[in-house]
């Protein structure tokens, strides 16, 4: 696709230290990061983690408590939003329910006093991104969802920002406008290059967009990394949880050697996995569902359960299984199992995470 | 067609409700009488009876007397001048002050509390209390004379005293009003336009006041009617005889002192006609704005 939308790029977006509070509750509790020219950042965590809190403040909606936020040097943090020039994407869109699909995407330019003709053509042209043309006149109140957000997409990329936030921006789709419009978020970062800030609560959509995810829980930053880093190596049982690591046995922890430990519950399996975290006496085995596989004999890192309950899901079956001692297990597998089944699984050593 | 025939026929009651017809229905009975029995039976007896003037013939006779009669004719502007400028004085003085008390503060419900007691008042304290605070040795000309006037302020017993007594009894209508309209506008839009480059002014112009301006037309045709209808403080802070001679004060007068209860209904149609006219303009106005959602998902 051409097009000559494209962000003025900036080198480097630091948040030192920033710091926001409400009252006695701190919801971003001095958050470290830089952010290069270019780069798609996803910031992942659940609701009240502080990541839309952080979003805020790059923004300008919210003022820090504390710290502050530099662009290549130049202190940023005590401009208004008006003034910063960064394109926001909202949850609920927040659409000018009062102009057409035109004026809501020229508002920018506008504000901006561009001249009629150079705003006419990169209007056409923002519109052409996100192909409304057959919709350029209506009224948002006459969109679908999913054009309601190629509208609030094309009004905050127009201005060509240095830094685009977006705000849960696929929270109001439903399913498979949901995956649909996270191609096209991405389509259009690769081909225009705007360096992006997203805030999601969905991993997947963060593993799936990101160029690097940030994990926060309860206003501190977890983990930073590319997708690849953090969904294999998380570096706590929080993200490992939130990497989709559902299974988190308690264990005794046996002995330690090198990058593996060797672990046993309480009724005696052993287990050997990646030690992630410095381990003494009790400790936590994190092992994905998917990880799991159904074996006939016994042997090393083998399990045994009694199958509960089955979920058919088309391809693969979602198992809950218990364990001799009543805790229960998640699995993912190809083989056909049925209630009351009693079944050996196997996982592989370095598919088995060790936290304390 | 056999295939039709075939179905089973859907139930009366059912074929009803589709249409809006239940039982539901009966609610409406009590607003109904009272509606009837309390505004159209009146109205219309009135209508009728403005044309049926005391002295027999032309039926028209009552409402040639009126626009003949200078003094009476007079009343129509007399009150246009005093509930125009007071209404849009209301709207206006409400929006500022709706837009500082959105979102959440310390010494909201106070300040909320302050000004919306005028409502409780009643015009009859309120008058007094005016008289008392602008009369001539009251306190606001007792400072006016000690900055050094010549002699006091005549802030009472004519048109000021009135539009005065208007404004505060019928502020926190207008306020109370504007601040509801204010508060169902999404505050996201507002944030929206700001990351888009809009500054404070530009945002006011360009999204809240095209999305608060429907409710401001509504507003300013209740703080309109209320005004237009003034009687006590037309009476007890005016000149009812002269600058302040509003059309309900020459309405009464005509009815219960010249026991011309036809030429009253007259004055009273006149009235009502009159405040038709205003709403009429604004609404018409209002038909050209943006009237739908304001909660920002369009």
């Amino acid at each position: 696709m051409t097009s000559h939308i494209s962000g003025q790029r900036f080198a480097e977006l630091h948040l030192d230290h920033v710091q926001r509070a409400f009252g006695d509750t701190v919801a971003l509790k001095g958050m470290d990061l830089t952010i290069k020219g270019g780069e798609f950042v996803a910031l992942l965590g659940p609701s009240g983690c502080g990541k839309s809190t952080a979003l805020n403040c790059l923004a300008g909606l919210l003022p820090l408590t504390g710290g502050r936020i530099t662009l290549d040097g130049k202190r940023i943090d005590d401009l208004p939003p008006e003034k910063r020039g960064f394109g926001m994407v909202f949850q609920n869109y927040a659409l000018f329910p009062h102009m057409s699909v035109r004026r809501n995407i020229g508002f920018g330019l506008s504000m901006r006093k561009t001249p009629k003709a150079e705003l006419k053509r990169r209007v056409d042209e923002a519109v052409r991104l996100v192909q409304l043309e057959e919709h350029q006149h209506k009224f948002p109140a006459q969109l679908s969802g999913g054009q309601q957000q190629r509208v609030a997409i094309a009004r905050a990329i127009v201005l060509e920002p240095p830094l685009v936030l977006m705000d849960e921006p696929l929270s109001n789709l439903d399913a498979a406008l949901r995956l649909e419009m996270r191609t096209e978020i991405r389509r259009l970062h690769q081909s225009l290059g705007l360096t992006t800030v997203y805030v999601t609560h969905d991993q997947e959509e963060a593993l799936a967009l990101a160029d690097r995810l940030v994990v926060l829980r309860l206003g501190e930053v977890q983990q930073v990394g590319s997708p690849e880093e953090v969904y294999a190596h998380p570096v706590n049982q929080y993200v490992a949880g939130f990497m989709g690591y559902r299974n988190m046995i308690p264990v005794d922890v046996t002995s330690q050697e090198g990058e593996h430990a060797t672990v046993h519950t309480d009724d005696g399996i052993k287990l050997v996995g990646v030690k992630r975290e410095e381990l003494t006496g009790q400790a936590v085995a994190a092992v994905r569902p998917e990880d799991f596989t159904v074996v006939s004999e016994v042997g090393e890192n083998t399990l045994e359960a009694v199958v509960e309950i089955v979920e058919y899901h088309g391809r693969e079956q979602a198992v809950e299984a218990r364990l001799r001692n009543g805790s229960p297990l998640h699995i993912r597998t190809n083989s056909r199992l049925a209630p009351g089944d009693t079944i050996r699984l196997k996982v592989p050593v370095e598919r088995v995470l060790v936290f304390s | 067609m056999t295939a039709t025939l075939e179905q089973p026929k859907a139930s009366v009651r059912h074929r009803l409700a589709e249409k809006g017809v239940d039982r539901v229905l009966w609610l409406l009975v009590p607003g109904a009488v009272f509606v009837i029995l309390l505004f159209v039976y009146p109205f219309l007896y009135g209508l009728q009876l403005s044309f049926q003037p005391k002295g027999g013939g032309n039926p028209f006779q009552n409402y040639i007397t009126f626009f003949s009669d200078e003094y009476l004719a007079e009343t129509v502007w007399i009150t246009l001048r005093l509930g125009l400028p007071a209404a849009l004085f209301n709207v206006l003085a409400s929006i500022p002050i709706a837009f500082r008390m959105r979102g959440r503060f310390r010494g909201k419900r106070a300040l909320t509390t302050l000004l919306v007691i005028p409502i409780t008042l009643g015009t009859v304290l309120t008058a007094e209390g005016l008289l008392a605070f602008f009369g001539p040795t009251g306190w606001f000309n007792r400072i006016w004379l000690a900055l050094g006037a010549d002699e006091p302020a005549k802030l009472t017993h004519n048109y000021w005293g009135v539009l005065f007594s208007l404004i505060i009894t019928g502020f926190p209508f207008a306020f109370l009003l504007t601040l509801s309209y204010l508060s169902g506008i999404d505050p996201t839009l507002e944030q929206a336009a700001a990351t888009l480059g809009a500054s404070r002014r530009q945002r006011f112009r360009t999204i809240t006041m095209p999305l608060l301006a429907p409710g401001l037309a509504v507003t300013f045709c209740l703080s309109f009617v209320l005004a237009f209808s003034v009687f006590p403080s037309a009476v007890m802070v005016g000149n009812p005889a002269g600058e302040t001679h509003v059309m309900s004060i020459a309405a009464y007068e005509t009815a219960l002192r010249d026991n011309d209860f036809a030429m009253g209904s007259a004055i009273a149609m006149l009235m009502a006609l009159v405040m038709l006219i205003v709403i009429g303009v604004v609404l018409i106005w209002r038909t050209t704005l943006y009237r739908g959602a304001t909660g920002g998902k369009g």
